[in-house]
Order: C-alpha cells, then sequence, then structure tokens
C-alpha cells in the first residue's frame, strides 16, 4: 500500500528565508509542501501550515508585526479558528504571537547579540501534534539563529502550554522560565525559536529537528485519512 | 494635522537595549541612572480636530504601532 502524503502549505512573506529549507524537509519526511504567498487571501486545501523563519517586511517595528496583516494571515487565522495544524518556527513563532495566535511575544536577545548555535532543547510534552515522535524529558539538539528570541510570558501562561524549553544553563536568549517554543492552548498552534528544519540530517550536524516535523507530517496524515 | 508618537518599553519589561546606552554613556563618564530606549513615530494625519485626529491615533497604537502587552504610547497631536 502506497504510503498517503499529506499536503503541507509553507507561508512565504517577503523576508521569509527558511521557506525552501522547511519544505525541503517536509518533503523528505513524507509531506507534499506547497508555497503560498503573504498576498493569497485564500489557503489551498492543505491538512497544516508552516511559517517559516527570516526576517518578513524587513523585522520593521517590530518582528512579525506587519506580516499578521497580510492577507494570508487573515486565511491563516480561519484555519487555526477551524482546528487547522499550525507551526511556526523562528520568524513564523514571532508572527503567530504578534497575531495573538499565541501567548507572549518575542523580544530583542538579553545579550543584544545576534545568536547562532546549536542548543540542547528539552521536549516538556510528547502528546501533542507537534511531538509525538519524542519523549518527555528527551534532550534535542536544534540549531537556533536569531537577535529577538527572549520570549515574554503572560502572566497566566499555563505550564502545560510550554512545550519546549532550553536545557539547563543553555538558555541562549534570555527567555523567561527557559521557554523555547509554546503550544496554544486548543493544542493546534505551536510556535519554537530552534529551527527543526535546520536539523533533519545527522550529516549536517543533528537530525533532531526530523522528530518535530515527522510528528507534525505524523498527524497531517492522520488528519487526511480522517477528511478521506 | 501633524502627531508624534513615543513608543516605550513599559516598565518592569526587560529593555537590553537600553542597558547597552546606559553602560556606554557610563564608560564615558556620564554618572547617568537607568536607561530605556524606545521609538518616535511622526505621522501626517488627516483630521478635523486634534481630537479626532488623537483617537484615530490610539487606534492605530492599539493594532499596530505598540504591542500592549510589553509597551505604552504617549501621542502629541500638533495643532
Amino acid at each position: 500500500m502506497s504510503e498517503v502524503v499529506p499536503r503541507i502549505a509553507v507561508l512565504v512573506f517577503p523576508g521569509s528565508n527558511d521557506d525552501r529549507d522547511a519544505a525541503w524537509a517536509l518533503s523528505a519526511l513524507g509531506a507534499d509542501p506547497t508555497f503560498v504567498w503573504h498576498a493569497e487571501d485564500e489557503l489551498p486545501q492543505v491538512e497544516a501550515v508552516v511559517l517559516p523563519g527570516g526576517f518578513s517586511y524587513g523585522d520593521y517595528l517590530r518582528c512579525g508585526a506587519i506580516a499578521r496583516f497580510s492577507p494570508a494571515m487573515q486565511a491563516l487565522n480561519a484555519f487555526a479558528s477551524e482546528g487547522g495544524l499550525v507551526l511556526g518556527i523562528c520568524n513564523g513563532f514571532q508572527i503567530l504571537c504578534e497575531a495573538g495566535l499565541l501567548p507572549g511575544v518575542l523580544r530583542p536577545n538579553a545579550s543584544l547579540e545576534f545568536v547562532c548555535a546549536d542548543v540542547p532543547v528539552l521536549v516538556e510534552r510528547a502528546d501533542t501534534a507537534f511531538t509525538s515522535r519524542c519523549e518527555v524529558g528527551q534532550e534535542l539538539v536544534i540549531p537556533v539563529k536569531h537577535g529577538e528570541g527572549c520570549y515574554h510570558a503572560p502572566a497566566d501562561l499555563d505550564d502545560d502550554q510550554v512545550v519546549f524549553r532550553y536545557a539547563r544553563d543553555a538558555n541562549p536568549n534570555g527567555s523567561e522560565r527557559d521557554i523555547a517554543g509554546v503550544l496554544s492552548r486548543d493544542g493546534n498552534v505551536l510556535g519554537l525559536m530552534p529551527h527543526p528544519e535546520h536539523a533533519v540530517d545527522p550529516l549536517l550536524g543533528s537530525g533532531d529537528g526530523a522528530l518535530v516535523l515527522a510528528s507534525l507530517v505524523d498527524a497531517a496524515r492522520e488528519r487526511l485519512y480522517a477528511r478521506a | 494635522m501633524k502627531a508624534t508618537i513615543l513608543v516605550r518599553p513599559k516598565a518592569g519589561i526587560l529593555d537590553p537595549q537600553g542597558r547597552a546606552v546606559e553602560s556606554s554613556l557610563r564608560q564615558l563618564g556620564f554618572p547617568v541612572g537607568e536607561a530605556r530606549v524606545g521609538r518616535v513615530i511622526d505621522l501626517d494625519v488627516e483630521a478635523t480636530s486634534a481630537d479626532e485626529a488623537r483617537g484615530e491615533i490610539v487606534r492605530m497604537c492599539e493594532r499596530l504601532l505598540a504591542n500592549p502587552m510589553i509597551e505604552s504610547f504617549e501621542i502629541e497631536v500638533d495643532g
């Protein structure tokens, strides 16, 4: 029996630069990625959407502040409100926070320096659509590369919403409570600063990011089955 | 109508840029206390009165120009 291949949209904003890596990784892990330009006001029929890293709209004003108003983001809001799976990586995480789809906000790194490094990240929850291939407490090595990744949590952030934390003494940006990735209350939207799409092949340093993206592909495939 | 909007990091919000400015000033021998860095937006607004302009700018700040979770804003309308 041939494997069912779920379609996953990768949004592309002016200034996105990890869109192709994200698509390549999704494809390698069994999905059919399709690019959606920010000016589109509809999403194609997809089982999940990825917001890639980069510097959408030049990071002007605040990271993600302008991207959130693009036509494709209005379509994404509707998709997410119906329970659609959304993964935001780095700038994608910043956009989801500005759009109010995720709690909190990402501020300039405490060090004020751009950080580019492989960091150990701990899995706090394995019962999500984005981490089903991981185990609680598992340490993943995934690269970060950002100037504004210092997570500021709202006072009412539930600990259950924290899916990834930087390992002890490995917080690269000053994020509160070492938070590296946050889940929406409904569990269908995840944002994280580390880049799983850059860690899908041990030849390039680490294959740990594949666990995150393959979990998403699994969940997308299940949704496709459920719809068929 | 001309308006100036000041957007500032709220009290208690980590402002690494302010800290860098503060330590630079101290290194130069200026005995300063805390420095905070915000941003200024000069804007031309179409409005028939200062009140109308102010109301419009409040909406702009709430939707785009400031993030209310971490930033406060002040508006000055000229004329």
